[in-house]
Protein backbone atom coordinates (compact mmCIF):
# COMPACT_ATOMS: atom_id res chain seq x y z
CA UNK A 1 0.00 0.00 0.00
CA UNK A 2 1.07 3.57 -0.55
CA UNK A 3 1.04 4.21 3.19
CA UNK A 4 2.66 6.53 5.68
CA UNK A 5 5.50 4.07 6.24
CA UNK A 6 6.90 4.47 2.73
CA UNK A 7 9.25 7.29 3.63
CA UNK A 8 12.17 7.22 1.19
CA UNK A 9 12.57 10.68 -0.36
CA UNK A 10 9.76 12.32 1.64
CA UNK A 11 10.51 15.76 3.01
CA UNK A 12 9.68 17.95 5.96
CA UNK A 13 10.54 15.66 8.88
CA UNK A 14 13.47 17.74 10.06
CA UNK A 15 16.94 16.73 11.22
CA UNK A 16 17.81 13.24 12.41
CA UNK A 17 18.83 14.32 15.93
CA UNK A 18 20.79 11.31 17.16
CA UNK A 19 20.78 10.99 20.96
CA UNK A 20 24.09 10.74 22.80
CA UNK A 21 24.41 7.56 24.90
CA UNK A 22 20.89 6.54 23.99
CA UNK A 23 19.45 3.94 26.38
CA UNK A 24 18.05 0.70 24.93
CA UNK A 25 14.62 1.68 26.27
CA UNK A 26 13.28 5.12 27.14
CA UNK A 27 10.50 3.92 29.46
CA UNK A 28 9.52 0.70 31.16
CA UNK A 29 6.41 0.41 29.00
CA UNK A 30 8.62 0.13 25.92
CA UNK A 31 10.20 -2.99 27.42
CA UNK A 32 6.78 -4.52 27.94
CA UNK A 33 5.72 -3.64 24.36
CA UNK A 34 8.75 -5.45 22.98
CA UNK A 35 8.04 -8.48 25.14
CA UNK A 36 4.28 -8.60 24.63
CA UNK A 37 4.77 -8.22 20.88
CA UNK A 38 7.30 -11.05 20.66
CA UNK A 39 5.32 -13.31 23.00
CA UNK A 40 2.12 -12.69 21.03
CA UNK A 41 3.97 -13.39 17.79
CA UNK A 42 5.15 -16.68 19.28
CA UNK A 43 1.50 -17.83 19.30
CA UNK A 44 1.99 -18.09 15.54
CA UNK A 45 -1.45 -16.76 14.69
CA UNK A 46 0.07 -14.32 12.23
CA UNK A 47 3.42 -13.84 10.49
CA UNK A 48 5.90 -10.97 10.32
CA UNK A 49 4.43 -9.71 7.06
CA UNK A 50 0.91 -9.44 8.48
CA UNK A 51 2.37 -7.70 11.48
CA UNK A 52 4.28 -5.18 9.36
CA UNK A 53 1.10 -4.53 7.40
CA UNK A 54 -0.85 -3.89 10.61
CA UNK A 55 1.71 -1.21 11.51
CA UNK A 56 1.72 0.52 8.12
CA UNK A 57 -2.10 0.43 8.09
CA UNK A 58 -2.37 2.89 10.97
CA UNK A 59 -3.99 6.12 9.85
CA UNK A 60 -1.18 8.35 8.53
CA UNK A 61 -1.86 11.02 11.16
CA UNK A 62 -1.61 8.37 13.88
CA UNK A 63 1.49 6.77 12.35
CA UNK A 64 3.43 10.04 12.19
CA UNK A 65 2.34 11.10 15.68
CA UNK A 66 3.44 7.79 17.25
CA UNK A 67 6.81 6.60 18.43
CA UNK A 68 7.84 3.22 17.04
CA UNK A 69 6.86 1.29 20.17
CA UNK A 70 3.51 3.11 20.10
CA UNK A 71 3.09 1.93 16.51
CA UNK A 72 3.89 -1.59 17.68
CA UNK A 73 1.33 -1.69 20.49
CA UNK A 74 -1.42 -0.16 18.35
CA UNK A 75 -0.80 -2.68 15.58
CA UNK A 76 -0.60 -5.51 18.09
CA UNK A 77 -4.02 -4.65 19.50
CA UNK A 78 -5.42 -4.81 15.96
CA UNK A 79 -3.84 -8.21 15.34
CA UNK A 80 -5.03 -9.63 18.66
CA UNK A 81 -8.60 -8.49 18.02
CA UNK A 82 -8.51 -9.74 14.42
CA UNK A 83 -7.37 -13.18 15.52
CA UNK A 84 -9.86 -13.48 18.37
CA UNK A 85 -7.39 -13.21 21.25
CA UNK A 86 -8.93 -10.14 22.84
CA UNK A 87 -12.03 -8.00 22.33
CA UNK A 88 -12.42 -4.25 22.16
CA UNK A 89 -14.36 -4.45 25.45
CA UNK A 90 -11.47 -6.20 27.12
CA UNK A 91 -9.00 -3.57 25.91
CA UNK A 92 -11.35 -0.97 27.35
CA UNK A 93 -11.70 -2.69 30.73
CA UNK A 94 -8.08 -3.78 31.10
CA UNK A 95 -9.06 -7.31 32.09
CA UNK A 96 -10.00 -10.59 30.46
CA UNK A 97 -13.79 -10.84 30.27
CA UNK A 98 -13.92 -14.29 28.71
CA UNK A 99 -11.62 -17.22 28.30
CA UNK A 100 -9.29 -17.49 25.37
CA UNK A 101 -10.88 -19.36 22.49
CA UNK A 102 -7.63 -20.84 21.30
CA UNK A 103 -5.64 -23.41 23.16
CA UNK A 104 -2.08 -22.34 22.48
CA UNK A 105 0.65 -22.71 25.06
CA UNK A 106 2.38 -19.41 25.77
CA UNK A 107 6.08 -18.87 25.20
CA UNK A 108 7.62 -19.53 28.62
CA UNK A 109 10.75 -17.89 29.96
CA UNK A 110 12.81 -21.07 29.76
CA UNK A 111 12.21 -21.26 26.00
CA UNK A 112 13.03 -17.62 25.26
CA UNK A 113 16.77 -18.04 24.57
CA UNK A 114 16.22 -20.91 22.12
CA UNK A 115 13.30 -19.16 20.43
CA UNK A 116 15.25 -15.94 19.91
CA UNK A 117 18.36 -17.83 18.80
CA UNK A 118 16.30 -19.75 16.22
CA UNK A 119 14.61 -16.67 14.79
CA UNK A 120 12.40 -17.12 11.75
CA UNK A 121 14.38 -17.87 8.61
CA UNK A 122 12.28 -17.10 5.54
CA UNK A 123 14.43 -18.44 2.72
CA UNK A 124 12.60 -21.15 0.82
CA UNK A 125 13.35 -23.43 -2.12
CA UNK A 126 11.74 -22.58 -5.46
CA UNK A 127 11.52 -24.79 -8.53
CA UNK A 128 11.92 -22.16 -11.22
CA UNK A 129 15.26 -20.73 -12.29
CA UNK A 130 15.75 -17.03 -11.62
CA UNK A 131 14.43 -14.80 -14.42
CA UNK A 132 17.24 -12.30 -14.11
CA UNK A 133 20.99 -12.59 -13.81
CA UNK A 134 23.72 -10.43 -12.35
CA UNK A 135 24.31 -7.45 -14.64
CA UNK A 136 20.82 -7.43 -16.14
CA UNK A 137 19.12 -4.07 -16.41
CA UNK A 138 15.72 -4.20 -14.75
CA UNK A 139 12.94 -1.71 -14.17
CA UNK A 140 11.02 -1.65 -10.91
CA UNK A 141 7.41 -2.07 -11.98
CA UNK A 142 5.06 0.83 -11.43
CA UNK A 143 2.65 -1.13 -9.25
CA UNK A 144 0.41 0.11 -6.46
CA UNK A 145 -1.07 -2.87 -4.59
CA UNK A 146 -3.62 -1.87 -1.96
CA UNK A 147 -2.30 -4.52 0.43
CA UNK A 148 1.15 -5.17 1.84
CA UNK A 149 4.13 -4.79 -0.46
CA UNK A 150 7.83 -4.11 -0.09
CA UNK A 151 8.39 -1.99 -3.20
CA UNK A 152 9.49 1.43 -1.99
CA UNK A 153 7.66 4.21 -3.79
CA UNK A 154 10.81 6.12 -4.70
CA UNK A 155 12.08 3.19 -6.82
CA UNK A 156 8.91 2.56 -8.82
CA UNK A 157 9.42 3.00 -12.54
CA UNK A 158 13.18 3.38 -12.07
CA UNK A 159 15.77 1.25 -13.85
CA UNK A 160 18.79 -0.29 -12.23
CA UNK A 161 21.19 -3.18 -12.45
CA UNK A 162 20.97 -6.59 -10.75
CA UNK A 163 23.99 -6.84 -8.45
CA UNK A 164 23.15 -10.16 -6.82
CA UNK A 165 20.62 -12.93 -7.07
CA UNK A 166 20.12 -13.07 -3.33
CA UNK A 167 18.21 -16.32 -2.91
CA UNK A 168 14.52 -17.14 -2.76
CA UNK A 169 12.29 -15.93 0.05
CA UNK A 170 8.70 -15.92 1.24
CA UNK A 171 6.75 -13.37 -0.80
CA UNK A 172 5.43 -10.79 1.67
CA UNK A 173 2.64 -9.45 -0.55
CA UNK A 174 0.93 -12.85 -0.36
CA UNK A 175 2.09 -13.99 3.06
CA UNK A 176 0.73 -10.87 4.79
CA UNK A 177 -2.78 -11.70 3.60
CA UNK A 178 -3.00 -15.42 4.24
CA UNK A 179 -2.43 -16.33 0.60
CA UNK A 180 0.53 -18.57 1.37
CA UNK A 181 4.29 -18.11 1.33
CA UNK A 182 4.65 -18.40 -2.48
CA UNK A 183 8.42 -17.86 -2.41
CA UNK A 184 10.12 -15.95 -5.23
CA UNK A 185 13.66 -15.09 -6.20
CA UNK A 186 14.99 -11.96 -4.61
CA UNK A 187 17.41 -9.59 -6.34
CA UNK A 188 19.60 -6.78 -5.11
CA UNK A 189 19.05 -3.97 -7.59
CA UNK A 190 21.34 -0.95 -7.66
CA UNK A 191 19.98 2.41 -8.74
CA UNK A 192 21.94 5.64 -9.15
CA UNK A 193 21.25 8.85 -7.29
CA UNK A 194 20.87 10.56 -10.62
CA UNK A 195 18.22 8.11 -11.86
CA UNK A 196 16.32 8.26 -8.58
CA UNK A 197 16.41 11.97 -7.84
CA UNK A 198 17.34 13.70 -11.10
CA UNK A 199 19.09 17.05 -10.72
CA UNK A 200 18.65 16.85 -6.93
CA UNK A 201 20.55 13.56 -6.88
CA UNK A 202 24.00 13.21 -5.35
CA UNK A 203 26.25 12.10 -8.25
CA UNK A 204 28.33 9.98 -5.86
CA UNK A 205 25.25 8.08 -4.60
CA UNK A 206 23.98 4.61 -5.42
CA UNK A 207 21.07 3.00 -3.59
CA UNK A 208 20.21 -0.68 -3.55
CA UNK A 209 16.86 -2.24 -2.83
CA UNK A 210 16.07 -5.92 -2.36
CA UNK A 211 13.28 -6.71 -4.80
CA UNK A 212 11.24 -9.85 -5.32
CA UNK A 213 11.09 -11.08 -8.89
CA UNK A 214 7.50 -10.00 -9.54
CA UNK A 215 8.43 -6.40 -8.67
CA UNK A 216 10.78 -6.28 -11.65
CA UNK A 217 10.68 -6.37 -15.43
CA UNK A 218 13.48 -6.46 -17.96
CA UNK A 219 14.51 -2.96 -19.04
CA UNK B 1 -9.85 3.11 33.34
CA UNK B 2 -12.34 3.98 36.07
CA UNK B 3 -11.69 6.62 38.65
CA UNK B 4 -14.17 5.41 41.24
CA UNK B 5 -11.97 5.15 44.28
CA UNK B 6 -9.38 7.46 45.68
CA UNK B 7 -6.00 7.36 44.07
CA UNK B 8 -5.60 3.80 43.00
CA UNK B 9 -2.03 4.07 41.79
CA UNK B 10 -2.99 2.77 38.34
CA UNK B 11 -5.04 5.89 37.76
CA UNK B 12 -1.94 7.98 37.69
CA UNK B 13 -0.12 6.00 35.07
CA UNK B 14 0.74 7.80 31.92
CA UNK B 15 -1.50 6.72 29.02
CA UNK B 16 1.03 4.43 27.32
CA UNK B 17 1.97 2.66 30.54
CA UNK B 18 -1.71 2.10 31.30
CA UNK B 19 -2.44 0.88 27.77
CA UNK B 20 0.44 -1.58 27.70
CA UNK B 21 -0.23 -2.82 31.21
CA UNK B 22 -3.86 -3.45 30.29
CA UNK B 23 -2.87 -5.54 27.29
CA UNK B 24 -0.28 -7.51 29.23
CA UNK B 25 -2.83 -8.14 31.99
CA UNK B 26 -5.51 -9.38 29.60
CA UNK B 27 -3.17 -11.72 27.76
CA UNK B 28 -1.70 -13.06 31.01
CA UNK B 29 -5.14 -13.68 32.48
CA UNK B 30 -6.01 -15.65 29.36
CA UNK B 31 -2.83 -17.67 29.59
CA UNK B 32 -1.64 -16.48 26.18
CA UNK B 33 1.55 -14.89 27.45
CA UNK B 34 3.89 -15.49 30.37
CA UNK B 35 5.14 -12.24 31.97
CA UNK B 36 8.37 -14.01 32.93
CA UNK B 37 9.03 -14.59 29.23
CA UNK B 38 8.73 -10.85 28.68
CA UNK B 39 11.33 -10.30 31.39
CA UNK B 40 13.63 -12.79 29.66
CA UNK B 41 13.21 -11.07 26.29
CA UNK B 42 13.93 -7.65 27.79
CA UNK B 43 16.97 -9.01 29.60
CA UNK B 44 18.26 -10.49 26.34
CA UNK B 45 18.20 -7.21 24.46
CA UNK B 46 19.20 -5.03 27.38
CA UNK B 47 22.14 -7.11 28.56
CA UNK B 48 23.17 -9.82 26.10
CA UNK B 49 22.46 -8.91 22.49
CA UNK B 50 23.73 -5.53 21.38
CA UNK B 51 26.38 -3.72 19.35
CA UNK B 52 29.12 -5.38 21.39
CA UNK B 53 28.33 -8.48 19.28
CA UNK B 54 28.84 -6.67 16.00
CA UNK B 55 32.02 -5.08 17.31
CA UNK B 56 33.43 -8.60 17.89
CA UNK B 57 32.62 -9.49 14.30
CA UNK B 58 34.36 -6.37 12.96
CA UNK B 59 37.40 -6.82 15.22
CA UNK B 60 37.77 -10.41 14.02
CA UNK B 61 37.46 -9.33 10.39
CA UNK B 62 40.16 -6.70 10.91
CA UNK B 63 42.45 -9.24 12.56
CA UNK B 64 41.93 -12.31 10.42
CA UNK B 65 41.78 -12.04 6.62
CA UNK B 66 40.40 -15.55 6.29
CA UNK B 67 37.51 -14.61 8.55
CA UNK B 68 37.02 -11.37 6.59
CA UNK B 69 36.79 -13.38 3.36
CA UNK B 70 34.26 -15.73 4.93
CA UNK B 71 32.27 -12.75 6.24
CA UNK B 72 32.19 -11.28 2.74
CA UNK B 73 31.14 -14.60 1.21
CA UNK B 74 28.69 -15.97 3.80
CA UNK B 75 28.07 -13.47 6.56
CA UNK B 76 25.37 -15.53 8.27
CA UNK B 77 27.70 -18.49 8.79
CA UNK B 78 30.76 -16.42 9.66
CA UNK B 79 28.81 -14.44 12.26
CA UNK B 80 27.22 -17.62 13.64
CA UNK B 81 30.71 -19.03 14.22
CA UNK B 82 31.15 -16.31 16.86
CA UNK B 83 27.88 -17.34 18.50
CA UNK B 84 25.63 -14.60 17.13
CA UNK B 85 22.50 -15.99 15.51
CA UNK B 86 18.77 -15.65 15.57
CA UNK B 87 15.95 -13.21 15.33
CA UNK B 88 16.49 -10.44 12.76
CA UNK B 89 19.88 -11.85 11.88
CA UNK B 90 18.74 -14.97 10.04
CA UNK B 91 20.02 -13.72 6.68
CA UNK B 92 23.07 -11.52 7.11
CA UNK B 93 25.15 -9.63 4.57
CA UNK B 94 28.33 -7.74 5.47
CA UNK B 95 29.40 -4.68 3.49
CA UNK B 96 32.93 -3.34 3.73
CA UNK B 97 33.85 0.32 3.65
CA UNK B 98 36.82 1.17 1.45
CA UNK B 99 38.68 4.40 0.75
CA UNK B 100 36.49 4.72 -2.36
CA UNK B 101 33.07 3.72 -0.98
CA UNK B 102 31.21 4.42 2.24
CA UNK B 103 28.22 2.22 3.07
CA UNK B 104 25.07 3.32 4.89
CA UNK B 105 22.16 1.10 5.95
CA UNK B 106 18.52 2.14 6.24
CA UNK B 107 15.05 0.63 6.20
CA UNK B 108 12.82 3.19 4.51
CA UNK B 109 9.71 1.02 4.90
CA UNK B 110 9.88 0.14 8.59
CA UNK B 111 12.72 -0.54 11.02
CA UNK B 112 14.58 -3.61 9.70
CA UNK B 113 17.88 -3.87 11.55
CA UNK B 114 20.38 -6.67 12.29
CA UNK B 115 19.32 -7.44 15.87
CA UNK B 116 21.68 -10.39 16.31
CA UNK B 117 24.75 -8.19 15.93
CA UNK B 118 23.51 -4.70 16.85
CA UNK B 119 20.61 -5.33 19.25
CA UNK B 120 17.52 -3.15 19.04
CA UNK B 121 17.65 -0.12 16.74
CA UNK B 122 18.01 3.38 18.17
CA UNK B 123 15.00 5.70 17.97
CA UNK B 124 16.47 7.81 15.17
CA UNK B 125 16.92 4.73 12.96
CA UNK B 126 13.18 4.01 13.18
CA UNK B 127 12.06 7.61 12.76
CA UNK B 128 10.90 9.51 9.65
CA UNK B 129 13.83 11.98 9.40
CA UNK B 130 16.41 9.24 8.90
CA UNK B 131 14.21 6.90 6.88
CA UNK B 132 13.15 9.66 4.48
CA UNK B 133 16.53 11.28 3.89
CA UNK B 134 19.09 8.47 4.01
CA UNK B 135 18.30 7.41 0.43
CA UNK B 136 18.19 10.93 -0.99
CA UNK B 137 20.59 13.08 1.03
CA UNK B 138 22.98 10.73 2.80
CA UNK B 139 25.73 13.35 3.00
CA UNK B 140 23.38 15.72 4.78
CA UNK B 141 22.38 12.93 7.17
CA UNK B 142 26.01 12.02 7.84
CA UNK B 143 26.84 15.62 8.70
CA UNK B 144 24.20 15.49 11.41
CA UNK B 145 26.24 12.64 12.89
CA UNK B 146 29.41 14.69 12.60
CA UNK B 147 30.71 12.64 9.68
CA UNK B 148 32.06 14.54 6.70
CA UNK B 149 33.24 12.43 3.78
CA UNK B 150 35.54 13.62 1.04
CA UNK B 151 33.72 14.62 -2.12
CA UNK B 152 35.36 11.84 -4.11
CA UNK B 153 34.12 9.11 -1.77
CA UNK B 154 31.12 7.32 -3.23
CA UNK B 155 28.16 6.57 -0.99
CA UNK B 156 26.26 3.33 -1.24
CA UNK B 157 22.97 3.16 0.63
CA UNK B 158 21.48 -0.26 1.38
CA UNK B 159 17.69 -0.05 1.78
CA UNK B 160 16.66 -3.16 3.76
CA UNK B 161 13.43 -3.77 1.89
CA UNK B 162 13.43 -7.58 2.32
CA UNK B 163 14.72 -10.02 4.95
CA UNK B 164 18.44 -9.53 4.36
CA UNK B 165 20.09 -7.65 7.21
CA UNK B 166 23.18 -5.54 6.60
CA UNK B 167 26.24 -5.01 8.78
CA UNK B 168 28.74 -2.33 7.78
CA UNK B 169 32.37 -3.24 8.40
CA UNK B 170 34.06 0.14 8.91
CA UNK B 171 37.63 0.76 7.80
CA UNK B 172 40.26 -0.13 10.36
CA UNK B 173 41.65 3.10 11.80
CA UNK B 174 45.30 4.00 11.38
CA UNK B 175 47.58 3.40 14.33
CA UNK B 176 45.99 0.13 15.39
CA UNK B 177 48.72 -2.28 14.34
CA UNK B 178 49.37 -4.77 17.08
CA UNK B 179 46.12 -4.14 18.94
CA UNK B 180 44.34 -7.33 20.00
CA UNK B 181 40.70 -8.05 19.22
CA UNK B 182 39.43 -6.70 22.53
CA UNK B 183 41.19 -3.39 21.98
CA UNK B 184 39.98 -3.25 18.37
CA UNK B 185 36.38 -4.03 19.33
CA UNK B 186 36.41 -1.06 21.69
CA UNK B 187 36.92 1.22 18.67
CA UNK B 188 33.83 -0.07 16.85
CA UNK B 189 30.72 1.97 17.64
CA UNK B 190 27.18 0.96 16.82
CA UNK B 191 26.89 3.86 14.40
CA UNK B 192 30.03 2.78 12.55
CA UNK B 193 28.29 -0.54 11.81
CA UNK B 194 25.20 1.25 10.46
CA UNK B 195 27.33 3.64 8.45
CA UNK B 196 26.41 6.82 10.32
CA UNK B 197 29.78 6.79 12.05
CA UNK B 198 33.40 5.77 11.53
CA UNK B 199 35.54 3.55 13.70
CA UNK B 200 37.29 5.58 16.37
CA UNK B 201 41.01 6.26 16.38
CA UNK B 202 42.88 4.71 19.29
CA UNK B 203 43.80 7.08 22.11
Amino acid sequence: MNGPHDLGGEMGFGPVAPETDEPVFHADWEKRVLGVTLCSGALRLWNIDESRHARESLHPADYYASSYYEIWIKALETLLVRHGCVTAEELQSGHALKKAVMDRPPLVAADVPATLARGGPCDRPVDADPHFAVGDRVTVRNIHPSGHTRVPGYAKGKTGVVEEVAGAYVFPDDNAHGRGENPQWLYRVVLTGDDLWGPQGDPSLTVSIDAWESYLERA
Amino acid sequence: MTNSHDHDHDNELDPMTARVRALETILSEKGLIDPAAIDAIVDTYQNRVGPQNGARVVARAWSDTEFADWLARDATAAIASLGFTGRQGEHMHAVFNTPQTHNLVVCTLCSCYPWSVLGLPPVWYKSPPYRSRAVMDPRGVLEEFGVRLDKDVNIRVWDSTAELRYLVVPMRPAGTDGLDEDALAALVSRDSMIGTGLAEAPE
